[in-house]
């Protein structure tokens, strides 16, 4: 954990925590009776451990780690079907870095890689491109993974195959949005949240106005914020802030990155290549309306799953059960810590993850594990 | 894996199709300007951006760039996103 005398502006911090714990008790937020936060992106989860701002801050605030990680979110059977395209005959398939360790019923598809599937871990979905370029015999696969910070990059590179003619480049999409997870959040009865911490590069994509129901609809306060630990505490302030004057609106604390209506071109790409599915799957979560993408029917020559007749473009998507004791699905929806999940750190660790949220240093898992300490300690 | 990480970008490699080529903490990496190449190409040359991914997805200045690589330092993501590069490379090759 970092001390505050290690940060960027250690006096800017110093008064951010004083700012917090002034507001902490002006609404009367206290540790059995705590501001409930939720940070939605896994960048922030990430950033809240490694700079310790949990423990920073005053024990009124309880962060809420969010669905925000993608690789955290992917259902087992997406990763069984990414197994099945790999090992057909013929087949390159690529892939971020991030997803081959996440466990599938059969496996992971580093296993596969092992077992001699040609599966090779890209930077980006140009590589994949390239790798079909240069491999015209052969079928390369991308699997599409991730928010909508990475969806205008397949969106982009489906345009771009279509343009050059690269029949032999497909994506199998599973592309998932923000909104939709927060929605049915905030629509569970369970759930307490009292605030949100919006993520940063997914809103420089779509920009503030998608979480306009947070506020109008939910009457929750909502600021899009940045990754630096100033970024995260000042938006912690803005939140109580709004709690404390009892508004709830959107407001965004990275504007110098963020613009209010998001990235033009991108949203054209997503618009043009993607269009809504009718519901998802999430991992932990279960079947979400709304929340994934698929490849519009223009683009069918490019979408892995009409080519090789797998996933939702099959005779319809397979579900397959948690591992035994998994608690994914409730430390996901805050009902637990990670620590109070009866496999963390004995079937379930970083080197051999049972559940996704082991898998990714934005998991919330794997951040306890790397900065809170072993099974049993203080949380 | 949705953080992007700031670039310079360094050069127009082909502008039929918006691509150009950056320097990453020092690796030379080419990248798609189609989210920002709503001015002319030119005009984006030395300037610095947060690249997603192999995309450019917003143009940021040199101060917003260099807080924004402390960030992603600290957290061990820039040296991951570097790693991912290199195994893109490889990818290219072959020879993972």
């Amino acid at each position: 954990m970092k001390h505050v005398t290690e940060f960027r502006d250690p006096a800017l911090a110093k008064f951010l925590l004083a700012d917090i714990a002034r507001l902490c008790d002006q609404i009367g937020a206290t540790r059995e009776k705590p501001v409930h936060i939720m940070e939605i992106c896994g960048g922030h989860t990430h950033a809240i451990f490694r700079f310790g701002l949990d423990k920073l801050v005053h024990e009124g605030i309880e962060f809420i780690h969010g669905p925000g990680c993608p690789v955290c979110v992917l259902p087992m059977s997406r990763v069984d079907e990414c197994i099945e395209i790999a090992e057909r005959e013929g087949v390159i398939f690529t892939t971020f870095g991030d997803a081959m360790r996440v466990p599938g019923a059969r496996g992971s598809l580093m296993q596969a890689k092992a077992r001699g599937a040609d599966i090779r871990m890209v930077y980006s979905p140009l590589d994949a491109l390239e790798i079909a370029r240069r491999n015209p015999d052969r079928e390369v696969v991308f699997f599409g993974l991730g928010f909508e910070t990475t969806t205008p990059s397949t969106a982009f590179a489906i345009q771009a195959a279509a343009r050059e003619g690269l029949f032999n480049f497909s994506v199998f999409c599973n592309h998932i949005t923000v909104p939709e997870p927060i929605r049915a959040l905030l629509g569970d009865p369970h759930m307490t949240l009292d605030g949100f911490i919006g993520p940063g590069h997914v809103s420089m994509v779509i920009g503030t106005h998608p979480y306009d129901f947070i506020a109008q609809e939910f009457g929750k306060p909502i600021v899009v914020a940045g990754f630096e630990p100033i970024d995260l505490l000042q938006s912690v302030v803005m939140v109580l802030r709004q709690v404390a004057e009892g508004r709830a609106e959107v407001e965004n604390q990275y504007a110098r990155v963020v613009p209010e209506h998001g990235n033009p071109a991108s949203m054209a790409a997503i618009a043009d290549v993607y269009e809504r599915r009718p519901s998802f799957e999430w991992r932990g979560l279960g079947e979400i309306d709304a929340s994934g993408l698929r490849i519009r029917p223009d683009y069918a020559a490019f979408d892995a799953e009409a080519k090789f007749g797998v996933g939702y473009g099959a005779a319809g998507p397979r579900h397959v059960p948690e591992p035994e004791g998994c608690a994914c699905g409730a430390v996901m929806t805050g009902r637990i810590k990670p620590t109070a999940c009866p496999q963390y750190g004995l079937g379930c660790t970083p080197e051999t993850p049972l559940g996704a949220l082991m898998v990714s240093s934005e998991g919330a898992c794997a951040a306890y594990w790397q900065y809170g300490g072993a099974r049993g300690a203080a949380a | 894996m949705c953080l992007g990480i700031p670039g310079q970008i360094t050069a127009i490699t082909d502008e039929a199709r918006l691509m150009a080529m950056a320097d990453v903490s020092g690796v030379r990496r080419e990248i798609s300007l189609a989210p920002v190449a709503n001015r002319p190409l030119t005009e984006l040359v030395g300037q610095w951006a947060l690249i997603h991914v192999g995309f450019a997805m917003a143009i940021i200045d040199e101060e917003e760039a260099a807080r924004t690589l402390e960030a992603l330092r600290d957290l061990g993501e820039a040296q991951e996103t570097l790693e991912a590069m290199a195994e893109g490379q490889k990818a290219l090759e072959g020879t993972q």
